[in-house]
Order: C-alpha cells, then structure tokens, then sequence
C-alpha cells in the first residue's frame, strides 16, 4: 500500500476518541455519570414508564400462572405463538453484545472498546427477556426445572436427542457467560469507582464488587489472559446458541422449517437485529450523556456497515428458502413461499421484505450511514422487520399444515401484547438502571486508546 | 503471621513509560520482590518485574476437559444407563445428538475456569492490602503509575531501596506500612 492513499483513507475516517483526551479526563468523564452527575429529571421519567411496563408484564404472567396458558392466543395448530416469536427475537438481539465483545476484541478491532461495555449489558438484559419466555409457555411453570437433568424421586431424566434440550444448556450456557465475561470486564473500573467514591456506601458497595483489584502488574497480565480466552470461547458460544435455537425449527418436519439454510441465517439475522438495537441505544445515550468523543462517528458507521453486510446475508437466506422449496420439488415447501406471499399472513411477508431488505439498502449511502437520526429510524425498521421475521417462521409455517383439516388463524391476546411490550419495559428499566449506576464505557480500555499508554521497549 | 510494621517502599510515576523502564532498572539492579501497578494493562510489564508464571491457560484447558467429559458422560450415563428411552428406534447410544450439550458443557466449564482460575490465582476477592494505606495510590486506578519494592525482598533495606528508587526520578517516594 502506498503511503498517500493510505493517508487520505485515515483522513476521510472519523478517530475512534476524539483527540486532546488524557487518562484523568477519559476517567473523569465517563465516572461522572455515575458519581457526580445529578440525576435527571428524564431518567426519572425514562425509568418510571420502563418500571412501569415491567409491572405490566409481572401482571399479565401473574394473571397466566392463575389462568392458565388458555388467555393467550396460541392454540392448535400454532401452539408456539407469541412465546417462542419473542424468544427469538430477543435471544437474537443478545448476539451483537457478544460479537462486540468477543469476536471484534480477537480481530483486534479497536473501536469496540467504548461501546462493548453496554453492548454486553444489553446481551445480559435481552437474554434476561429471552428467558422468560420459553418458562412461562411450559404451561406448568412450577415445573419448568424439569428441563434440567436433575436427581428426582420419579427416577426420570430429560430426552437428550430432542433440540430442545440443546436449547436449554445453550441459552443458559450463554447467558452464564455473558454474566461472568461482562462482570470480569467491570473489575478494573469497579475499582476506579470505589477510588473516586465519596460517599461511604458507594465506596463500600463498589470496593466489595471490585474484589480488591489494585491493578498489579501480575493480576493485569493473568486477567488479559483470562479474557482474551474468554473471547475465544465465547466466539464459538454466541454462533451455537441462535444455531441451537435454529434447530429447534430445522429439526422438526414442518414445511418452511425443515431447511439447513436455518443456522446461518439465523445467526446473521441473530446479529443484524442485535447491531439494530445498539445503535437504538448508542444514538441516544451518546446525546445524551455528551459522550460524542467516545462513541463517534466511526462506530455509528462501522455498526451500520455490519448491519449492512449481515442484512444481506439474510436477505440471501430468504432466497435459498424460496429457491429450495422449487427446487427441492415438495409441493408442501412450494405450498409454504406461495402462501407466504398469497396466503392470510401475505401483508406481514411483504412488510418483513421491506424491513429487513429493502428499506436498510439506503446505508449503502455514505450521508445516511453517518446520519444518527437516519439510523435511528433503519435500526427501529430493522428491529420490526427481525420480529416479523421470527412471527412468520413461526406462525405462518404452522397455521398451514399437511392436513387442510388442520389449518388454522393465530390472533395474539392483550395478554400476549402485554407479555412482550412487558419484556420491552423490562428491558429498558435495567439498562436506566445500569447507565445510572455502573460506568456505561470500559474506562480502562479506553485509556489503552490514549496515544500515551503507548511503550516503547 | 507476623508482620513487618513497614510493607514496602512504593514510588509513583507520571507516565506508563517510565513505569516500564523504572520497572526494569529495579528489576535489573538484582530487586526481586517487586511489583508495578497501573490503570490499565501495559504490555510487557509483568516480565519486566520478572513475572513469567502464568497458570491460567492450564486452568482452562483442564476446566474444559472436564466440562466436555462430564457433559458427554452424562447423556452417555442416563440416556444408555440409567434411563434407555426409545425414541423413533434410534439407539439409545445417539452420539451425534450428544455433541451439542457436550460443546456447551466444554465452553461453560472452561468459562468459569478462566474467571475462577483468574481471581484464585490473583488472590482476590482481597478486602485487605497494606498498598491502600498510601493515601496518593488512589490516584493508580485513574492516571499514575507505582512501583513498590517490598520489604520482604532479600536486597531490601529502608535507607539504601529508598535512595535507589529516588534515584529513579519519580514524582514521589512513600513508605507503605502493612
């Protein structure tokens, strides 16, 4: 490469920290929101309706416990409804944490380093959400522990060749890792905390989460190993969790379900919705909080340009389905793409065209790509058009079945709204939550990007 | 355990430069019981003080072995063993349907080895230790640099380490009592 064209290609791109930034301003900035800034009136309002949904959603599963599986609107022949549609989508959306954090730090992509800390979080929280959908549609929820290979008095096991299972030490595989990957993450900036605290409960609340780090030498280079290995088994992790949840369709005969295009797809799908929700949050946080200089221009792009590149992926996913079911020459797979795009659900199949492919080809401009409130809108459209995704894999596959005797409509309940709109609420309380009280941005990665924490030997 | 009433003698830098090179005339001058802190990880720093021991890849590989031992050995054991289902006439014996939960069992163990393994062998979780008793050392988790010769060290002695590391040019000596 040479040295002039490399020059104009750094000149075009924006820095991943804005330049004049120290060690003591970096820490300085980002402890603030934490310590020193009041809180304001919009966080209040902001944590008030996201509380409030969560109530909600605690009501609505309240009222499911009491009633039974009955109030919502799955039913045979489409017995997954609502439940798994929202699993999924959630689920997927964890994966841009991961990838961020793990896959990006091992292709020592440096720009992750100030958007992997609540990229981690929102990983933790929508697999939090995930979660609470396949307990609750046991039916029996007392006895969702049965999933579990557990010693019990009936002297019965869990059927370890159903996909199913493969899903349960997945998901909680995964979300046992993110926990621990973003907890060892926060140490060292537990530790600034704890320094820079004057209130004695925060000092002691944040000195007894730090652990006692004190950033030695010794505990430094111990600690990179461990996370970088972490990185390197949590890559592998976040592809096999959504391929798991794929199999849970693949695996089964359905028509529109039974295809090995399924695993990749969905772990393309899994991060393109995911990148779609970072950029829901950076936008606004980085507004927010002033924290232009940190997450810049260059991360806004360089998550649109995954986006982009995942979306297509997709969108290629969606041809290999209609192209196998013609090739394959089942006339129930052929019967599964013309009533995707003739049957009942045909609105739902041309408006998941538009989101997830269509309307975010407008990122191939460079003016939009770098516009936060375009992205804004295409990262809303992407999410909408990733949850129509999942609703037609699932309902529209099942409500047509071999058996014209068993067809069938899928009307979701308030019951079912109120569940997922909950999970949305949930969701954001706990990111207010965590803006509020732990350091949004890896203070100490951070000040690896300083052209002073550079040695030479 | 008796304790010395002095822990060691710590010196504070302004940059991680300094620290690094500071780090390897003490090491080099024959001081071995030392150790340097900074707020974020330097490359190469642990060597400099003669750190080369780092047992938390074995940790990890060993977790992960046992993870996808026992996660096969389980299906294995109550699949085949203890509860044989017949499910579709497939052999109770279906490996390939076993791979998945033995990969997740692999990554979850050697997971929390790593994180385990990490803080066991960096002593921590540690709510005591004499270095926070140098009022300024707050300042090693936001922008300084410090490096402490520890009085256990054979060479140590109060007066001569003293002036060795001020000879050092840092922005402050203190002594740490423990």
């Amino acid at each position: 490469m040479n040295e002039p064209y490399k020059t104009t290609v750094e000149e075009e791109r924006a820095p991943v920290i804005e330049p004049g930034h120290t060690f003591g301003t970096v820490t300085e900035k980002i402890s603030a929101i934490v310590l020193t800034r009041p809180t304001s009136n919009g966080w209040f309002l902001g944590f008030g309706v996201a509380f409030m949904l969560t109530m909600m959603m605690l009501y609505a599963i309240g009222y499911l416990f009491l009633k039974g599986i009955g109030i919502w609107g799955s039913t045979i022949p489409i017995g997954w409804g609502f439940a798994i549609v929202n699993f999924v989508w959630w689920i997927g959306i964890g994966h841009a944490g991961t990838l961020i954090s793990a896959i990006l730090l091992l292709l020592r992509q440096q720009w992750r380093n100030s958007i992997n800390r609540f990229a981690e979080a929102m990983t933790l929280f929508a697999v939090a959400c995930a979660g609470i959908f396949p307990a609750i549609h046991v039916g029996r929820p007392w006895l969702a522990y049965w999933l579990f290979p557990i010693p019990n008095t009936m002297r019965v096991w869990p059927q370890f060749r159903s996909p199913l299972m493969w899903d349960v030490f997945a998901v909680s595989t995964y979300a046992t890792i993110s926990a621990v990957f973003w907890f060892i993450g926060l140490i060292p900036d537990l530790g600034t905390l704890r320094d820079r605290a004057t209130h004695p409960a925060a000092r002691l609340i944040y000195g007894t989460l730090a652990m006692g780090w004190r950033g030695s030498a010794r505990h430094w280079h111990r600690y990179e190993t461990a996370y970088l290995l972490l990185a390197g088994l949590a890559t592998p992790l976040v592809l096999s969790v959504h391929t798991v949840v794929s199999f849970d369709f693949a695996v089964g005969i359905v028509p529109g379900w039974h295809t090995t295009i399924f695993p990749p797809y969905f772990v393309a799908g899994a991060i393109y919705s995911g990148f779609a929700m970072v950029l829901m949050l950076a936008i606004p946080i980085r507004k927010i909080y002033g924290l232009e200089d940190f997450i810049t221009e260059r991360h806004l792009q360089n998550s649109a340009k995954v986006m982009l590149a995942t979306g297509l992926i997709v969108a290629y996913g969606y041809g290999v389905e209609a192209f196998m079911s013609w090739y394959s020459g089942d006339r129930y797979d052929a019967f599964t793409i013309w009533n995707r795009l003739h049957g009942p659900y045909a609105f739902f199949y041309y408006s998941l065209l538009a989101c997830n492919i269509f309307i975010p080809q407008v990122l191939w401009i460079r003016k939009l790509r770098t516009s936060p409130a375009a992205l804004f809108f295409v990262s809303f459209v992407v999410l909408i058009g990733m949850w129509l995704e999942r609703f037609i894999i699932v309902v529209v596959s099942l409500h047509r079945d071999f058996l014209t005797s068993s067809w069938g409509m899928y009307y979701p309940t308030r019951w079912d709204w109120m569940t997922y709109i909950g999970t949305i609420g949930m969701f954001l309380a706990l990111m207010f939550l965590f803006l509020r009280l732990l350091p949004a941005i890896s203070i100490f990665e951070m000040r690896t990007l300083l052209p002073e924490a550079e040695v030479k030997e | 355990m008796k304790r010395e009433p002095i822990y060691g003698i710590m010196a504070e830098f302004d940059t991680a430069q300094h620290l690094v090179d500071a780090a390897r005339t003490t090491h080099q001058a024959g001081y071995q019981k030392i150790d340097a802190y900074s707020p974020f990880p330097i490359e190469g720093l642990a060597e400099e003080i003669g750190f080369h021991r780092n047992a938390v890849p074995l940790v990890v590989l060993i977790g992960g072995i046992i993870g996808g031992l026992s996660g096969y050995l389980m299906q294995y054991w109550i699949s085949v063993v203890d509860y044989p289902l017949n499910i579709g006439g497939k052999p109770t014996h279906s490996w390939p349907a076993f791979i998945v939960i033995t990969f997740e069992m692999t990554i979850l163990f050697a997971g929390l080895s790593a994180v385990l393994g990490m803080l066991a062998l960096n002593g921590l979780p540690m709510p005591y230790h004499p270095v926070f008793n140098v009022p300024r050392f707050a300042m090693a988790s936001k922008d300084r640099f410090f490096l402490i010769v520890f009085s256990s060290d054979p060479k140590y002695d109060p007066v001569a380490t003293r002036s060795f590391l001020e000879a050092l040019a840092p922005r402050s000596v203190s002594e740490v009592p423990s």
